[in-house]
């Protein structure tokens, strides 16, 4: 790419979202306002590499997305002879030609940004959709980079993203920020986007593609977003506190031959002070709010307790039982009660942890489950029963589809033959 | 990736910091670092003293001498700092040229991560700083 492209694909990734959203706002609707804005980006490709950067790139696109925008609806408005259709984009015609993205305040800026982000994470669409969407739109990134991250062919991102822009059209999903009690039904929808992208990019392994790495800081970039236009939201603090403190402990969890090493056996030298500090911060945000922590607030405040301890004997174990016993209470899942079982075992020896164990193998469904086998064959090698540890881990073996968690877990049978 | 970007003020020490006659553009820094933190990329950041409230150390040969001085000229020293993160070079010098400041440079730097180090390095720095 030459040098001029990419600084002005710079400018995108910078404006692109402020673009999309002030655009959406007027027309009422993200797929057109997509349009429009890529539009104003083939105008600047054009242009910006002979006449160079203007000095507000910003306010250039806008005004250039607007033109357009009132050329096309002109152009439409003479061909189509829906009365409805003419009545809805005169209207946003007006409000186009009224509106001066110059003057709008700050605050009108974040509402549109955060009126983006909801309307991408519509609960009308699923994971995968939004996904891609707030990729898209809030992340600037294109189509092969979606897929490429996601490991899914161009086609079918494409087919995706085509799919969720109409269903947002023909659902007529305002574009607003919703507020209430209707924000506290959709923000969760929102803070999943956020997570799933996380830990797409959190499960790439060291050798992959850095599009699929690069999800992390993206994920850290649009919670960030989020915390600073939803500050009154403990969950988003709670969110943002999380990623960053799990983003701490990138550079320890994997040895020089990719192999995955265990929080416990880390090298703690590696967590990134910086990100463990925004982490903590984070989460003293979420706690200063009124209310009690939630899932993600929850989650944040186990990872500053393994953060905080400098080595791993020194870990609050006590504390971390008592919060997965929260977050027991409040988010119920079997791999919750697994890690409240090693913390248990951790805090208060090996029986206390077995003890649980029992309680959920027999309540749930959790039988055939290879990571109850591998923790009860943990717990019991703690407690000196190396037979009933073996076993257990030789289960856990067949149970597991991973090749590497296999060997590992056979390894571990036999030295205690 | 993260980018440093040291500012180098253009300044005389007497004008260094804020104070009556900058109110302004200080107003104006605070809201380009607001800028940066709302979109995310701001991973912190600082304004330094003028280099008298510091000093120097030099290496010779291993053997450390602390001196005030010498100073640099004021335009060469640098007064501040903001570490973001960027999804390219050329995102964080646009982000940089969006500095409100009236006679500065920004200097961009890449930050070095611990995967940029040969293996021998990062088990050298395991064996110095882990456990």
């Amino acid at each position: 790419m030459a040098g001029a492209e990419r600084a002005i694909e710079a400018v995108w990734r910078i404006e692109s979202a402020r673009l999309v959203a002030g655009l959406a706002r007027m027309v009422q609707d993200v797929g057109l306002a997509e349009d429009l804005a890529q539009d104003a980006l083939v105008a600047a490709l054009e242009k910006w590499p002979a006449d160079g950067v203007p000095d507000n790139p910003g306010a250039w696109l806008m005004a250039t997305a607007k033109n357009r925008a009132i050329d096309r609806m002109r152009r439409e408005a003479n061909f189509q002879s829906k009365q409805e259709e003419i009545a809805r984009e005169t209207g946003a015609l007006f409000a186009m030609e009224r509106s001066d993205f110059e003057a709008a305040a700050d605050e009108e800026i974040g509402d549109d940004l955060l009126a983006l982000i909801f309307t991408c994470c519509h609960p009308l669409l699923s994971p995968e959709a939004r996904v891609g969407l707030t990729l898209r739109l809030l992340g600037g990134l294109t189509t092969p980079e979606i897929a490429r991250a996601f490991l899914a062919s161009e086609a079918t991102v494409a087919q995706r993203l085509v799919r969720a822009k109409k269903t947002l059209r023909e659902a007529r999903v305002p574009f607003e920020v919703p507020r209430g009690a209707e924000l506290a039904k959709r923000l969760p929808s929102v803070l999943e986007v956020v997570y799933l992208i996380f830990n797409e990019g959190y499960a790439a392994s060291a050798g992959e593609d850095w599009v699929r790495r690069d999800l992390c800081e993206e994920a850290l970039r649009l919670g960030r977003i989020l915390a600073e236009l939803e500050p009154r939201e403990p969950e988003v603090h709670g969110l943002i506190a999380l990623l960053e403190t799990q983003a701490s402990r990138l550079a320890a969890r994997h040895g020089p031959n990719g192999e995955p090493i265990l929080l416990l056996d880390q090298d703690r030298g590696r967590w990134d002070p910086l990100l463990i500090v925004r982490g903590r911060r984070a989460l003293e945000r979420a706690e200063e709010l009124p209310g009690p922590l939630g899932p993600y607030g929850l989650q944040a405040a186990i990872a500053a307790c393994h953060a905080r301890a400098i080595r791993a004997e020194e870990t609050d174990w006590v504390r971390i039982a008592a919060l997965y016993d929260a977050l027991a209470q409040i988010r119920p899942s079997p791999v919750v009660e697994l890690n409240r079982a090693v913390a248990l075992g951790m805090a208060f020896g090996p029986e206390a942890g077995l003890a649980l164990l029992e309680e959920i193998a027999s309540e749930r469904q959790l039988a055939n489950n290879h990571l109850l086998h591998s923790v009860r064959g943990d717990l019991l090698e703690k407690a000196k029963r190396p037979d009933e540890a073996a076993t257990e881990f030789k289960r856990a073996a067949e149970l597991t589809q991973n090749a590497q968690e296999q060997h590992l877990l056979l390894e571990r049978a036999e030295a205690l033959a | 990736m993260r980018f440093m970007m040291f500012m180098y003020p253009e300044i005389e020490e007497k004008d260094w910091g804020p104070q009556e006659g900058n109110v302004e553009e200080f107003e104006a820094m605070s809201r380009y670092n607001e800028e940066l933190r709302k979109a995310g990329m701001l991973l912190s950041l600082d304004g330094l003293q003028p280099p008298s409230e510091g000093g120097f150390v030099k290496m010779t040969d291993g053997q450390a001498t602390i001196t005030d001085g010498p100073f640099a000229e004021a335009k060469e020293v640098v007064g501040g700092y903001w570490l973001i993160q960027a999804r390219s070079k050329e995102e964080a010098l646009e982000w940089a040229s969006r500095c409100p400041a009236q006679n500065c440079r920004i200097e961009v730097r890449r930050v070095f991560e611990m995967e940029d180090f040969p293996q021998e390095v990062q088990d050298a720095v395991e064996e110095n700083f882990g456990g």
